[in-house]
């Protein structure tokens, strides 16, 4: 600060006077730069943190057992020898009591598919009807949808796990109500994705609801005096313009459930041939972790199809997250 | 086509607001009616009801022969176009236009011809395989058009259509749908708060304030003889000179003075019009004078009377138009500000400000349109000229206008 009140006590004032905003000027500039510069450095130093860990397993995966024993990943750089070994050792895991891979890899399919599809198809209705019909008890029945948000679901797990297993039975005055037979659901891939629909459904309804609201009025009612009735409507209106929505809800919830592994492990029993790809690798490191270094393959094994999905519908992951914040 | 019969018309809301109260219209078969009045009159409310977009709560609609207060839209056989289009936005101008008719399952080439023939008639058959997002905001409003056209209905209800559209479309658009109507000879309600639509386009225009029914005439008649004080400052741009007068009667001849300085002759045929004025003696009154009835006296034409009364007033502001001079002239008279004139302002805050300091100072700002001839320059004093056989004259107490 000094620097830039000296001059203008000096004695020449003019040459002060032109001297002092110049300089002023140019600190200012450069400080200017260098703190604009402090948002875009902290970034990167965040992306790096961020990146690290996931390079290093990356790189570890294809190294050799002993290599990632003994050696960090970054000596990579000085002694380059990548091998496919632990890639392989996912891949021939199966043994005589458990299925190969592959089909653990069709059982997270399994899961994941009717997990997405149904909670969309149900959730897409309900929006429209909290959106744009109006019936008593709109706006409480929505509060409440939207409420179950807030539900924990590791707390319910066990009451679930009661459900599935007996069914749910209400005895009043000694008289007995079955409210839900004994499907004999535990132990079941069905059990799995029911339970990822429940928790799915009222986030889905909120988004698709507030998508679904900021569609301009104008249009719907155009639609009416064109003849339309609510299910042309939601069919030929609704659901061709909440696209983006339904893909981004879609998205989330596949990755969710695809990466799911307390669920399954839940609903299923240990060891089951239905367990799905998160669960049956969880096994792969052996009875006591001998095989950590197999994980490490077994992540990006896992990852592949997450990150598929999600560069192949990244443009609607992030408008769909912008979904009714801004118009168009 | 249908005629359209509105009995004692009322829309209340549930949170106890009248929108629109015992509205009594008929329009006739083939008729352009417009609805205008400023923002929050009921204008919109009005035309939605007729669609079935808004429920009627009391009173009665007709379209034709037929009751439809109870008909959903689809049935009351209508078409409206909507003030920000509403196209849908992921049909091409051609499922845009021939939706109404797919809903209602008519044969494939029936719709295909129907929808060509609209595109004919509004020259879009170029854009029909575009979306709305390729077209350009006239486009867009022509395809709204079409929607309406398409279906031929009895009636086309229109929201404001051209609000969205730039002046210079905006006027090409009034003149291309005002022709329109004409050929089809579709009976048409159109909603405006733009004054020079509403008297350039209609048949008559209804003019609405509150949710009331102010006064429905032709264009011309509505601009001649506003049925009072609200209409007279609604309609007409710039619109007229409202000043409140005490009304005098010396030895045969009768005057309005609009300040200590000032006052104006009126002649026996202009009190012979208004017999009511007589009942006014030393009383006050509002007097009108439209713009263009007040002229540079220092110009010498036929319409300027030699030997009539002078105003003295000072220059503030000169817009050229070249055609003519809007003059902004300051002039010790006093502004009539009333609920009727505020209302007409359009809730436009700079304006309302405007007129309640004029009436504070006791000084009136006077719009007139001068002749371009004139020399008056800011700052001036200038001797206004009034053509007093053109005056208006309101009760101040009812607002309404005095008349035969």
């Amino acid at each position: 600060m000094s620097t830039t009140v000296t001059p203008t006590t000096a004695p020449l004032p003019e040459a002060a006077t032109g001297a002092a905003p110049t300089r002023g000027r140019g600190v200012g500039t450069r400080l200017h730069g260098l703190l604009g510069a402090v948002p875009t450095g902290v970034l990167w130093i965040l992306v790096l943190l961020w990146t690290l860990p996931s390079l290093g397993l990356f790189v570890s995966s294809f190294r050799s057992e002993t290599a990632v024993k003994t050696t960090g990943w970054w000596t990579v750089v000085t002694d380059p020898q990548l091998t496919l070994e632990s890639y392989r050792g996912v891949f021939s895991s199966s043994t005589s009591d458990a299925p190969d891979m592959w089909q653990h890899f069709m059982n997270s399919a399994a899961i994941a598919i009717p997990a997405t599809v149904i909670p969309i198809a149900i959730a897409a209705f309900a929006a429209y009807a909290f959106a744009w019909m109006d019936f008593p008890g709109r706006h409480w029945l929505f509060v409440a949808t939207v409420a179950m948000l807030a539900v924990p679901f590791q707390m319910s797990l066990i009451p679930l796990l009661q459900l599935y297993v007996n069914g749910a039975h209400l005895t009043v005055f000694g008289e007995t109500f079955t409210l839900l037979p004994d499907l004999d659901l535990q132990g079941t891939i069905t059990a799995v994705w029911l339970t990822h629909i429940g928790f799915g459904l009222p986030l889905a309804i909120f988004l698709l609801h507030n998508y679904m609201a900021s569609l301009p009025r104008d249009v719907f009612e155009a639609a009416r005096i064109d003849g339309a009735d609510h299910p042309t409507i939601f069919w030929r209106l609704v659901i061709p313009l909440s696209v983006p929505a339904l893909a981004a809800f879609a998205i989330f919830q596949f990755l969710w459930v695809w990466n799911d592994y307390l669920v399954a492990r839940t609903f299923l029993s240990i060891g089951s041939t239905d367990a799905p790809m998160t669960v049956r690798l969880a096994t792969l490191s052996g009875s006591r972790g001998q095989d950590w270094h197999l994980l490490t393959a077994a992540a990006f094994v896992s990852i592949a199809v997450p990150l598929a999905v999600f560069f192949a519908l990244q443009r609607y992951f992030v408008r769909g997250l912008l979904a009714g914040s801004v118009k168009g | 086509m249908s005629a359209v019969t509105m009995d004692k018309m009322t829309k209340v809301y549930p949170n106890g607001v009248t929108a629109v109260s015992d509205l009594d219209l008929d329009i006739a078969d083939g008729e352009f009616l417009v609805l205008v009045g400023p923002s929050g009159c009921g204008k919109s409310t009005a035309l939605r009801m007729v669609a079935g977009l808004e429920e009627i709560t009391d009173g009665t609609l007709k379209i034709g022969e037929r009751v439809v207060n109870d008909l959903p839209p689809k049935e009351r056989d209508i078409a409206m176009v909507f003030q920000n289009y509403a196209l849908y936005p992921h049909m091409t101008v051609e499922q845009n236009i021939g939706f109404a008719l797919k809903l209602a399952r008519l044969p494939k080439d029936e719709i295909t011809k129907r929808v060509h023939d609209a595109a004919k008639t509004l020259q879009l058959e170029d854009w029909l395989k575009r979306k709305p997002a390729q077209l350009s905001g006239g486009q867009r409003q022509r395809v709204a058009m079409g929607r309406a056209i398409v279906r031929d209905p009895s009636v086309f209800l229109m929201d404001e259509p051209l609000s969205n559209l730039d002046a210079k479309l905006r006027v090409q658009m009034r003149a291309e749908i005002a022709k329109l109507q004409r050929d089809l000879g579709t009976t048409t309600v159109y909603v405006t708060h733009d004054q020079v639509e509403a008297m350039t386009m209609g048949d008559r225009v209804a003019v609405l304030r509150e949710g009331l029914l102010q006064q429905v005439s032709e264009p011309e008649r509505l601009y001649a003889e506003p049925a009072n004080l609200f209409v007279a400052a609604f309609i007409g741009s710039p619109s007229m000179n409202l000043l409140e007068a005490t009304f005098e009667r010396a030895n045969g001849d009768a005057r309005v003075v609009l300040s200590d300085e000032q006052s104006l002759d009126v002649p026996a045929a202009v009190v012979a019009d208004n017999p009511e004025l007589e009942g006014f003696v030393d009383k006050p009154v509002v007097v009108g004078i439209r713009p263009e009835h007040i002229f540079d006296a220092s110009i010498h034409d036929d319409r300027v009377d030699a030997s009539g009364p002078r105003l003295q007033a000072d220059v503030e502001l000169r817009e050229a138009l070249g055609s003519e001079l809007v003059m902004h002239l300051r002039t010790t008279a006093q502004r009539a500000v009333t609920d009727d004139t505020r209302n007409a302002a359009d809730a436009d805050d700079a304006v309302l400000d405007e007129l309640e300091r004029q009436a504070e100072s006791g000084e009136a700002l006077l719009v007139a349109r001068f002749d371009a001839r004139s020399r008056a320059r800011i700052g001036d004093r200038v001797e206004l000229a009034v053509d007093t056989s053109q005056l208006h004259f309101f009760d101040p107490e009812t607002g309404n206008r005095m008349s035969a």
